[in-house]
């Protein structure tokens, strides 16, 4: 600053001659814009994260199930991070029809046995993969769809007694969280 | 400046004009505004929307006063209002029927722009701003709709946020982001007051471009014809001033009608069973004026695709000013699209039905076929139709038909 009482002469001796080109002020500006926007950009992310899950949300991302009471071919519902997890012990039938469908024929292709770690037990999130409704077909009285499943109501998605996609709107399988067998009759999900 | 505040006779009024023209510009904006002499009832519903944001911003802020949003604690928050706090039931229902009152007004407002070719030259940033106001309306109304955490507030916003699943790639983080967790839980709830209260003033500003805009390329009227001079026009106020609290006192008898005697019968009732997150009601439905884009995003038996044609439904409309080929802008002299647009209202309201039934059988059908036609109307019959179309003669003044003694088929 202090070099030049003249502003337009201090980048004038590397200008460019016609006048079209970059020159030291060019290069000022645009780096002081680039500052600008790293600094807004850095002070924008820590807004944005904030509203990503909290510490305490992702703490309760853990559940333990006694499975001990559930009967062949009862279901329960449990919570795991606020959402319904199904478990459903299934009859013999109920897995012999997981197993003898054609997978590739399936909208969204994956083998019984890659949904389940003990045939018995199916454990799938109860959240339809299509907008987010909790599908019927845990109680008794339910319907459960035309391939023995699951059935939701909100725009009618069916799943098969693997939970898999069959019919309807949604795009994919129910999910399957992750989990272990503690015990023979404990299961920990997430 | 000087010569504007010289228009004032009140010293105190001429010196703060002199140094911020607050009252010259209201005296410009607000009552010399040069003003189509021929404005017909329907352009009443352009200050009957900023009468209800009014409404809105004043009923909300009081109702925040005694509202919680808690997960734990909303529902009963609201159910307190509705009891105990004094006049809380009618401030509420106010603010609830309001939402339905303000969008029965703005869609009005806007088929009379399509109707009388109000988004074209030079109008199309009026236009995108009325837009850009319905988009931030809309996300308003959703999210004030979770607030008092019913089952329908719960599950409409565990539907409609799912909706961003549907984005490739980035759809569950976007969602997980929506929530603040891993379903519609207690942060969601937090940041949709947040931003419940926030949009509206939001919108304020936008409605204050909306306006500037209105009054640089001036109001359209029902011939469509250009402004050709002062005989023209007519001053805002008194004439339209006077005009337009006749249509808000008209239109309050109608409001209060289901403030007073109907008051639920615009929402679910299944809203007033608390939120249960494990539990989804049998029908879910969105509110009456999301009804037709419900039923667009139901006749699309994919998912991506769907939520592509329900955003698409409202974007297309910033297209308007060159889908319509036409160079006359009021439809009362075309008489092909004229028809056109009544087809395309039909259209709107079938959609509508058909988003409130389960998506099955002639429900399903309506909206497949209302989906189908929505599209072909704006993306194919307007084009099409401003070519082929013989347009009437167009009188040749604002002033002509309404000072001669002739017929306006003869001008």
């Amino acid at each position: 600053m202090a070099d030049s009482a003249n502003p337009a002469q201090a980048g004038g001796a590397h200008a460019n001659p016609h006048g079209d080109g970059t020159n030291r002020r060019d290069f000022l500006f645009m780096l002081t814009g680039a500052a600008g926007a790293v600094g807004a950009a850095s002070v924008a992310w820590p807004l944005i994260d904030s509203m990503n899950p909290a510490a305490d949300v992702l703490a309760l991302s853990s559940t333990e199930v006694n499975i001990a009471p559930v009967e062949v071919g009862q279901a329960i519902t449990v919570v795991w991070r606020g959402k319904p997890v199904f478990v459903r012990r299934r009859t013999a039938e109920e897995i012999a029809a997981a197993e003898k469908v054609a997978v590739k024929d399936l909208p969204d292709p994956q083998p019984d046995s890659a949904r389940v770690k003990k045939p018995e037990w199916l454990i799938v999130v109860g959240v339809c993969t299509h907008l987010g409704c909790v599908p019927l077909g845990q109680k008794l009285g339910d319907p459960r769809g035309d391939y023995g499943g699951w059935f939701c109501p909100c725009h009618g998605s069916h799943y098969d007694t693997s939970g898999r996609i069959r019919k309807g709107p949604a795009p994919a399988n129910l999910e399957v969280p992750g989990y272990v067998f503690v015990t023979d009759t404990s299961v920990k999900i997430g | 400046m000087a010569s504007t505040s010289a228009m004032f006779d009140n010293k105190l009024v001429k010196w703060v004009d002199e140094r911020l023209p607050i009252f010259s510009t209201m005296q410009h904006a607000g009552m010399e505004y040069p003003t189509p002499r021929n404005l017909s009832y329907w352009w009443n519903f352009g200050s009957l929307a900023g009468f209800m944001l009014v409404v809105m911003i004043v009923t909300g802020i009081v109702l925040a006063m005694h509202y919680t949003p808690h997960a734990d604690h909303a529902f009963a928050s609201v159910e307190r209002i509705m009891r105990d706090v004094n006049y809380g039931w009618l401030i509420r229902y106010i603010h609830m029927n309001g939402g339905s009152m303000f969008f029965i007004v703005v869609y009005i407002h806007m088929f009379r722009g399509l109707y009388y070719g109000s988004y074209k030259a030079p109008r199309e940033l009026l236009w995108w701003l009325g837009l850009v106001i319905l988009v931030l309306m809309m996300a308003t109304a959703f999210m004030g709709y979770v607030l008092p955490w019913g089952q329908m507030s719960f599950w409409g916003a565990t539907v409609i946020t799912n909706l961003f699943s549907a984005v490739p790639f980035f759809g569950e983080h976007i969602v997980t982001w929506l929530w603040g967790g891993f379903s519609v839980d207690n942060p969601t709830l937090n940041r949709f007051f947040s931003l419940h209260y926030l949009l509206p003033f939001v919108i304020a500003a936008v409605v204050f471009l909306h306006i500037w805009a209105l009054h640089t390329t001036k109001s359209n009227n029902p011939l469509g014809i250009d402004i050709k001079g002062p005989q023209d026009t007519i001053p805002f106020h008194p004439y339209y001033t006077v005009k337009d609290m006749y249509g808000v006192a008209v239109f309050l008898i109608f409001y209060a009608l289901f403030v007073f005697f109907a008051p639920n019968m615009l929402g679910d009732p299944v809203n007033y069973v608390p939120a249960n997150p494990l539990q989804t009601p049998p029908h879910i439905v969105p509110e009456w004026y999301f009804l037709p884009y419900y039923a667009i995003l139901r006749a699309i038996p994919n998912k991506l695709l769907g939520v592509i044609a329900m955003f698409g439904s409202i974007l297309i409309f910033f297209l308007t000013p060159w889908l319509d080929t036409s160079r006359v802008r009021s439809a009362r002299y075309r008489p092909v699209y004229k028809w056109l647009f009544w087809v395309f209202v039909i259209c709107c309201i079938a959609l509508g039905w058909a988003g409130a039934k389960p998506p099955e059988g002639l429900a399903l059908w309506v909206a497949r076929i209302g989906t189908v036609y929505y599209f072909l109307h704006l993306i194919v019959l307007m084009p099409l139709v401003g070519w082929f179309e013989r347009p009437l003669p167009v009188p040749k003044s604002i002033a002509t038909p309404v000072l001669s003694a002739q017929p306006m088929e003869k001008a």
